[in-house]
């Protein structure tokens, strides 16, 4: 019999009970909270009569809908001037006062985004279940854990059963051998996957993420490749446990101490596909061959090396994909054949669950470190990902190199990535994006998105066109 | 939940594939905290010309008169045809409460994304994948004929109406019984309470830094 691979361990560790029609419940260790998709959860639960199955399981914090400036910060929950947003995040507020759940509130300096948060704290840690209703939550499969996106209504399943009822999924290994080229980062490993297998490639797959060039990335690198597993269809995107792991997870507020963490550290050696694991599909890229990526479309998959030339509907055979690419080049106000590099931006945005992590913002700094940002950009913004991320980088001083070349430095929050906040895109402006969504729309109404690393929105933003960071100087 | 067992109506044909959830319901549509009233927003940038703001009167906006869903042919529709990777994206369940404020309640495509597919079932909306030419065979029908309705039949697993013949179609037995009974999963789950704690017994032992 061929061995396991780490989603089936994950798997078969977690398995409740499998009913005869196939279907199967599933414990789940963690459950990460925010204010857009719980409140509706919570009412269900009041509805129903219902309690929490296990409070100490659950994690909360604001981060969709939260304002960025230090202003609007500085006087709490009241200095959000929308007054919808603001009725979400006292909601959500209220809600964990009265289930007794941990919230990380707006003034904490725990606070953050839910995905930057959970790892930071050892709330998620290697062979967990996780989950948050929040596609982006295959983030904490860099843990070595099985974690997963869930809608509203499945979030009151946990809530109240501490469980959910799943199919499981086929296993895909996503193998990236060799090493990156310097300049080249976790990002454009991940948009160099999704630009070969698609954004529906991963559709009813766990993907594993194997080879040397995973080996050798930092956690946080795994963090932002894991957290677009979705952005190629998969739910969840996942990477071995390994010394890297264990090390990044010792000691933190959350993680096991002790006894505890001499059994924890036993039991997760195992948590690895066995070498005889079989995989139902396996993908195999060459990490040397990958260059600096930007999406030049309204897909993920819509992507190319920066020194590329946008397509050309007319050289497209297939009639579907063509008529995608004409509508994705009129929405993006491009011209076919355009080169990458002459694409004028009028924002840059360097935050997100993907970027937003210390190794993020200093990757951007020492780009950008005695330069001005370009004259002809309107805004570029750094937004931290949690408060405590924030407070590490103004201990470096990354805060005043980034003021000092013309970049806003922002509070904690999801931010311009989906633009709930005031943090947006205006219609026909062009953004590099250090997120994980080019979708219509997705930053602002009309907003036109390129997706890229955060060395290369940085690199942008001097330049005020993309530019390959490998050269720029 | 509302149980779904037969369902006879206009399909209207949205021919676009990687429609993603963003296009369903924009996120400013999101900061509500009811499952209601998202109706009048569905496909909002596509569906009007101006940018919609939560709480706003969608009846005095300017429509798009290009947009299928805007085609006087297809008023009240209650099935969906979709193209590839219908859903992709964010996993808010706001984009299936939106389908079914406005009425659509079941959805037929060659492929749907995971999170979408799953949230549909927990709100009485059916979707249904079918082979890429029988796809392709609803929407010629629907293009042909004005006021083209289709029957999809669950219990029977099977779509009438189309010029081809009856379509037959698979649903998991588990999700069929639900939405055929309109059963709330999670008592179903409660049901199973003492081997939710059993497992947690032995789990306990077994990783006791997970429970404290």
């Amino acid at each position: 019999m061929a061995g396991k691979t780490l989603y089936d361990k994950l798997w078969d560790s977690h398995l409740v009970k499998q009913q005869d029609d196939g279907s199967c419940l599933i414990y789940i260790d963690r459950h990460l909270l925010h204010e857009v998709t719980s409140p509706q959860a919570f009412e269900g639960l009041r509805i129903a009569g219902r309690q929490p199955w296990r409070i100490d399981t659950n994690l909360a914090t604001p981060d969709h809908n939260v304002p960025t400036t230090a202003d609007e910060r500085a006087i709490g929950v009241d200095g959000i001037a929308d007054p919808v947003s603001k009725i979400q995040v006292v909601t959500l507020d209220d809600n964990c006062d009265e289930f007794g759940i941990t919230e990380f509130k707006m003034q904490d300096e725990r606070q953050g985004i839910v995905h930057v948060v959970g790892p930071e704290q050892g709330a998620t840690l290697p062979g967990m279940t996780v989950v948050c209703g929040d596609s982006h939550t295959a983030t904490h499969g860099a843990m070595g854990a099985l974690a997963h996106g869930i809608g509203t209504s499945e979030v009151e399943h946990v809530l109240a059963t501490q469980c959910l009822i799943q199919k499981k999924s086929q296993n895909m290994l996503v193998r990236v051998d060799g090493v990156l080229g310097a300049g080249v980062t976790s990002k454009d490993v991940v948009l160099a996957i999704i630009g070969v297998i698609g954004t529906a490639g991963g559709t009813g797959y766990a993907i594993e993420f194997g080879g040397t060039v995973f080996e050798d990335m930092t956690m946080e690198g795994r963090m932002t490749v894991c957290n677009m597993a979705i952005e190629a269809g998969a739910r969840v995107g996942m990477v071995a446990v390994d010394q890297t792991t264990i090390d990044y997870v010792e000691g933190r507020p959350f993680s096991p101490k002790g006894e505890h963490w001499e059994l924890a550290v036993a039991a997760w050696q195992d948590l690895h596909s066995d070498d005889d694991a079989e995989f139902d599909h396996v993908v195999v890229l060459d990490g040397a061959s990958i260059a600096p990526q930007v999406t030049w479309g309204t897909s993920p998959e819509m992507v190319l090396p920066v020194f590329a030339q946008v397509p050309n509907p007319a050289k497209e055979k297939d009639d579907v994909k063509a008529a995608g690419i004409t509508r994705a080049l009129e929405y993006m106000g491009l011209t076919a054949e355009q080169a990458i590099t002459d694409i004028r931006l009028d924002r840059v945005f360097i935050g997100s669950c993907t970027n937003s992590r210390i190794e993020d913002l200093r990757a951007a700094a020492a780009v950008v470190k005695g330069k001005m940002v370009a004259a002809s950009l309107k805004q570029a913004l750094v937004v931290p990902g949690s408060g405590l991320v924030k407070a590490q980088a103004e201990a470096e001083g990354l805060h005043t190199v980034f003021t000092d070349a013309g970049l806003e430095w922002r509070e904690p929050g999801c931010s311009m990535c989906l633009a709930m906040n005031a943090d947006k895109l205006g219609s026909g402006e062009h953004c590099a994006s250090t997120s994980n969504r080019n979708f219509e729309g997705r930053q602002g109404f009309g907003g036109r998105t390129h997706l890229v690393s955060p060395a290369m929105a940085a690199a942008a933003a001097i330049a005020g066109h993309f530019v390959d960071v490998r050269t720029f100087a | 939940m509302q149980a779904f067992t037969q369902l006879a109506g206009l399909a209207v044909p949205l021919d676009r594939a990687n429609v993603d959830t963003d296009m369903i319901i924009p996120k400013q549509f999101l900061k509500s905290i009811k499952r209601s009233g998202f109706g009048p927003n569905l496909f909002d940038e596509l569906r009007y010309l101006d940018e919609g703001q939560p709480d706003q009167d969608s009846s005095q906006r300017p429509i798009n008169p290009d947009f299928v869903l805007n085609f006087p042919r297809y008023k009240g529709a209650k099935i969906l045809l979709a193209r590839d990777n219908f859903g992709c994206g964010s996993s808010r369940e706001h984009a299936p409460w939106a389908l079914l404020d406005f009425g659509i309640s079941c959805v037929i495509a060659p492929s749907f994304a995971d999170i979408f597919y799953n949230n549909c079932f927990k709100n009485g909306i059916l979707p249904i994948t079918l082979m890429d030419e029988q796809v392709d065979q609803l929407f010629e029908d629907t293009l042909a004929k004005e006021g083209f309705e289709l029957t999809v039949d669950l219990e029977a697993g099977v779509i009438r109406g189309s010029s081809a013949g009856d379509i037959e179609f698979n649903i998991d037995s588990f999700r069929r019984h639900c939405l055929l009974h309109g059963l709330d999963d999670i008592g179903l789950t409660l049901e199973q309470s003492s081997s939710i704690k059993k497992y947690e017994q032995k789990r306990q032992q077994q990783a006791p830094w997970l429970f404290t």
